[in-house]
This record gives structure tokens, C-alpha cells and sequence, in this order.
């Protein structure tokens, strides 16, 4: 096989606890993510999962690079990126994007929805000029399902779930090669849920996006990712194809986060449990 | 079965301003004690506006047009603000979404726990802290003391749910409105707070209002469930018929977009566009009969 989009390898990332920083001196470390390994091939979808306090979301933020790792490695398309500054990160920025949880503080409040989705486009000369990034950003529109009337409203104008599908256009209009949602869809109701879920596998066939899906909730993860990682404490505990991690969970943890998601049916036992 | 302890009659209401119609479509929903009611709908259906109707905190801009909340037999709008205070600070309790904001960061838990049972039921402080220290213990926290001196910031969000939830039953209401508890949580602390609500409310007879967007979390902990869409209820049932029978197209989709690991093909259904269209003519034939029933809108008393 070829080299995978990712290879992540030891990762380790620990940050200074400001709650226990001394007046004088640097702060005592905390080991957030302590030693993780795996792969992303190419046009994969991989699910990471945890509760609070795994360090999902730094390992996400991680291999994008908002963070820079203490040890350990993070190669994307066969570049070392673990230790890169940020101008060298400048031109790779483009190719990896970010949907971020909360679609009410990721989106500024004073700009419009076009502007939103074409400053990064601009900014990337993905667009030559503004009106390419208009007819850029009406296309990204389309493309989530909202009409292109919409580059014109603000952000309060719209519902959670519109503003979670201007998080996916701002990502998908610059074609990444690497898509990071973090628990984009905790935040919605089922039905929206539904449609931010179906609209994601649709367009990551179509674009062939490669993606890593960060959520607390197992459930959400199964219909959208070819492997599942596993996340406790900084570690990992389970990284298997999907299918195979549902039906035969291996590790005791991921068996007791499984067993914990209530099911819509009646099962009088289960609180008990 | 006993007498529902708390009864929400055709409840209509609607903006004062401006005729967008009505926020609730005359919802009716009665909770009897030892029983746990969940009422399900997605953001905007009016959930909360019934929560709030019950505690008799409408936002202002608000206005009840008709029907009654009665408490124990008695209906809220026939009380002054003054009784009305009186009679909901006793008998009913709120567990609130978000533990962090609903706790005073300003103020350690001790405070916020006994200042209502000495305020609002007359406890002496002695009698209101063993009260309090008591029941942070029934919530499994095991050194209720030294939690007692805490400040929110520094319990984690299940620790602050337990807090609220010892609290919400410390006056021993017969009635508690529990408003999505578990939804910030992750699934094994949830676990644990939904088999604690559980669990205190059996042992206790307390009438319960599940109000949640979660169909997972009603079929665990639920006796009934009324399904609201746009401020109607269009479906109310026992759970096991519901799971098992469900009669609404609407409560139907829903359980197909509920997400289940374990039938990933059967599951994160896209509600259809013909189901919101079918739900949204029920809706305007409501308004239409009950146009017809009111030509000239009736005003309950505020």
C-alpha cells in the first residue's frame, strides 16, 4: 500500500496546568496525549472517540497543527509537519480544514455568510478575485444543500444546523485534502443530526475527502467511518475497522461506553445494569 | 392510578406581539405521582414553554390565551404572583440543562443548597445543612463536607449535576421538571445521573417531567411520553407502545433519524419532506378548528 495521508507515531503533547502554576516559575505539565500510532490511508474516514478529558479534540487540533506535539511524529502526505513554524505551515493550511463543534462561535457574527466562506478562499488564492470567491462560496452552498441566497445573511439569521453546513462549505470550498469535524453534531437535534451525517458521507464520496471524525458519541460514528479509534486518557485503547469494533468490541472500555448509549427501546434492565 | 398531581389543560400561547400564531397549540399533559413523563420534541417545539408555563416564568413577551397549569387541583393563573411563588417554590423543583449556569459561581454550594430550604420551607439552618449533607450523600458523593465549601468551577459537570439534583429534591417537591439533564454529558456519566434521578424518584413518589430530545433516554427512564411538534402534542402514550406501536408519522421519523450503532442501516434517517409537509397541514387544521372555536380569542387571566 502507499503511504497513508497521515501517519501519526508516538504522539505525545503535553500543556502547562495553569489551575496549579505557581506564582513565580513555570507552570507543573500535564501529559494530554501520551504516545499515540496510527494511520489515515487516503480517502478514509476515521472515527475518534472518547469522553471528556480523552484528548480527542488536542489530538484533532494536533494533527492539524493548532497545536505543536512535545514527541513523537505527525507526517501528512510523507512531510514531517510535527515541528513546522507557522509560515512553513502557511501553504498546507489550505489542505487542512477544520469544522468546528460549535457552529455559534466559529462563525463571526459581523460578517456575512459569503464573506465567510470567501475570505479563506482569498486569502489561499483559491479565488483570483472576489467575484470568484462569490461564485465560489455560492457553489460551496449548493453543494451543502442551502440556497446561494444565503451568502447575503448573517450568521444569527440562520439555525444551528444552517450554520453547521456554512462550517462544512468554509471547509469543502478550498477542496482540502484533509477534513477535521469535531463533534459537529452534538450540539443538533436528531433530525438535523440525521441530514449533517448524510450530507457529510455524500460529500466525502463525491470529493473524496479523507476525514477524521471526533465525537463522544459511538453512535453517531458507525454509519460514517471505515475504522474507529478508541480513546481513554491520552491513549488509545481500541483502533479497529468499524464494522468489526461494533460487533465484537474488544477492550472493556469501549464494551462499557457501548453499553451506556440508551437504545430507543424498552429494555426495563438497562439503568440497572 | 392516582390523581395527577400536575396538570397542563389545553394550554395555548402565544407572542403578544405580532400574529405568528401560537407557540403551544392546546397542550394538555397530566403527571401523576411516581410517575415519569418524558416530553419529546426537537429545538423550538415549545419544550421549554411549558417547562417555563409550569413554574409560571413565561419570558414577557409571552401571553397565556387560554387553558390552565394546575398543581395539586389548583391552577396557577387563578393565584396572585405572590401565591403563586408560594405554592411552586413548595411543591415543584427544577433540574436544569446546564449545571454550570444554573449554580452561582460566586457561591459555594453550601450556601446555594440550604439558603431556599431555610427561605422557602422555614428550615433553621442546622436542620436545612443535615438536610443538604444528607442528600449530597444519597447522590454518591463521597465527602459531601468538603464539597460543601466548593465552588462550581471546581467540580467536574457530572459532580455539578449531582448537586443540582440533590438540591431539586432537598424540599421534597411532589413535582420536578427535569430539562434535558443529561445532555451535556458524556454517555456513562449519564448513565449514572439518569439511574440516580431514577432511583430517587421511585423511592420518593415524585412526580417527574422528562422534558428531552432523546428517544433513547425516555425509553430507559419513562412510564409515558408525549411527543410535541410545533407546540402541539401529536402523539401521547405509554413508552412501551410508542417503542413498540407508534401511530404518528412524526414520532415515527424520529425514531428512524435516532442514531443506533447496532442497525446503522436502520438509523440517521433524514426526516422526509412529505412528513413535514403532512405535519405542517395537521398543524394549520388545528389553528383552522380552532379559529372556528374562538371568533373572538379568549384571554385566560395573567
Amino acid at each position: 500500500m502507499s503511504e497513508p495521508l497521515f501517519r501519526v507515531d508516538n504522539l505525545r503533547l503535553s500543556l502547562p496546568d495553569m489551575t496549579r502554576k505557581p506564582l513565580f516559575g513555570a507552570a507543573p505539565r500535564i501529559e494530554i496525549l501520551r504516545g499515540l500510532s496510527f494511520d489515515i490511508p487516503a480517502g478514509s474516514t476515521i472515527g475518534i472517540v472518547g469522553e471528556s478529558g480523552s484528548g480527542k479534540s488536542t489530538l484533532g487540533r494536533a494533527m492539524v497543527r493548532l497545536h505543536e506535539p512535545t514527541e513523537g511524529a505527525i507526517r501528512f502526505d510523507g512531510q514531517d509537519i510535527t515541528h513546522l513554524s507557522n509560515t512553513a505551515l502557511l501553504p498546507l493550511r489550505r489542505d487542512l480544514q477544520v469544522i468546528f463543534q460549535d457552529p455559534y462561535s466559529s462563525l463571526n457574527p459581523r460578517k456575512s455568510i459569503g464573506a465567510i466562506i470567501g475570505a479563506p478562499l482569498l486569502f489561499h488564492h483559491v479565488a483570483s478575485d472576489s467575484a470568484d470567491a462569490g461564485a465560489r462560496a455560492a457553489a460551496a452552498l449548493h453543494a451543502v444543500g442551502l440556497p446561494s441566497a444565503f451568502a447575503v445573511r448573517y450568521p444569527h439569521e440562520l439555525s444551528g444546523g444552517q450554520r453547521q453546513r456554512v462550517g462544512i462549505a468554509r471547509a469543502i470550498a478550498l477542496t482540502p485534502r484533509f477534513v477535521l469535524a469535531d463533534e459537529i453534531v452534538s450540539g443538533l437535534d436528531v433530525s438535523s443530526q440525521a441530514q449533517i451525517l448524510d450530507l457529510l458521507a455524500r460529500l466525502k464520496d463525491e470529493l473524496k475527502l479523507t476525514l477524521a471524525f471526533i465525537s463522544h458519541d459511538l453512535s453517531v460514528v458507525r454509519r460514517l467511518c471505515d475504522r474507529v479509534i478508541v480513546m481513554k486518557d491520552g491513549e488509545i485503547v481500541e483502533n479497529r475497522e468499524a464494522t468489526a469494533l461494533f460487533e465484537t468490541p474488544e477492550h472493556p472500555y469501549t464494551r462499557q461506553l457501548l453499553a451506556a448509549i440508551p437504545l430507543p427501546e424498552i429494555d426495563s434492565g438497562w439503568l440497572e445494569a | 392510578m392516582s390523581a395527577p398531581f400536575l396538570e397542563i389543560d389545553r394550554l395555548s400561547v402565544r407572542l403578544r406581539r405580532g400574529g405568528e400564531g401560537r407557540l403551544l397549540r392546546g397542550a394538555s399533559i397530566a403527571v401523576a405521582p411516581g410517575v415519569v413523563h418524558g416530553l419529546v420534541g426537537e429545538s423550538g417545539a415549545g419544550k421549554s414553554m411549558i417547562g417555563r408555563a409550569i413554574f409560571g416564568i413565561l419570558p414577557r413577551a409571552v401571553e397565556v390565551i387560554e387553558g390552565a397549569v394546575r398543581l395539586g387541583g389548583t391552577n396557577l393563573f387563578d393565584l396572585s404572583d405572590r401565591e403563586r411563588r408560594r405554592l411552586v417554590g413548595v411543591n415543584a423543583a427544577l433540574i436544569p440543562q446546564d449545571p454550570l449556569t444554573a449554580l452561582n459561581p460566586s457561591k459555594r454550594i453550601e450556601s446555594q443548597m440550604t439558603d431556599r430550604l431555610t427561605r422557602v420551607l422555614g428550615l433553621s439552618s442546622a436542620a436545612a445543612k443535615a438536610r443538604a449533607l444528607g442528600l449530597l450523600e444519597e447522590v454518591q458523593i463521597r465527602e459531601p463536607a468538603r464539597l460543601f465549601r466548593s465552588y462550581p468551577h471546581e467540580l467536574s459537570g457530572g459532580m455539578r449535576q449531582r448537586v443540582l439534583i440533590a438540591s431539586a429534591f432537598a424540599a421534597e417537591p411532589k413535582l420536578i421538571v427535569a430539562d434535558e439533564p443529561t445532555t451535556a454529558l458524556d454517555v456513562t456519566v449519564q448513565k449514572q445521573i439518569l439511574k440516580l434521578i431514577a432511583e430517587m424518584q421511585r423511592r420518593r413518589g415524585t412526580a417527574l417531567l422528562f422534558v428531552t430530545h432523546n428517544l433513547g433516554v425516555v425509553a430507559k427512564i419513562c412510564q409515558q411520553v408525549s411527543v410535541l411538534y410545533a407546540g402541539k402534542i401529536v402523539e401521547q402514550t405509554d413508552v412501551a407502545t410508542l417503542f413498540n406501536a407508534p401511530t404518528h408519522v412524526y414520532t415515527r421519523a424520529l425514531m428512524a433519524a435516532t442514531p443506533r450503532y447496532d442497525r446503522p442501516e436502520q438509523s440517521l434517517a433524514p426526516v422526509r419532506p412529505e412528513v413535514i409537509a403532512a405535519l405542517n397541514r395537521e398543524i394549520d387544521e388545528t389553528d383552522k378548528d380552532w379559529a372556528a372555536a374562538h371568533s373572538a380569542p379568549l384571554r385566560a387571566r395573567a
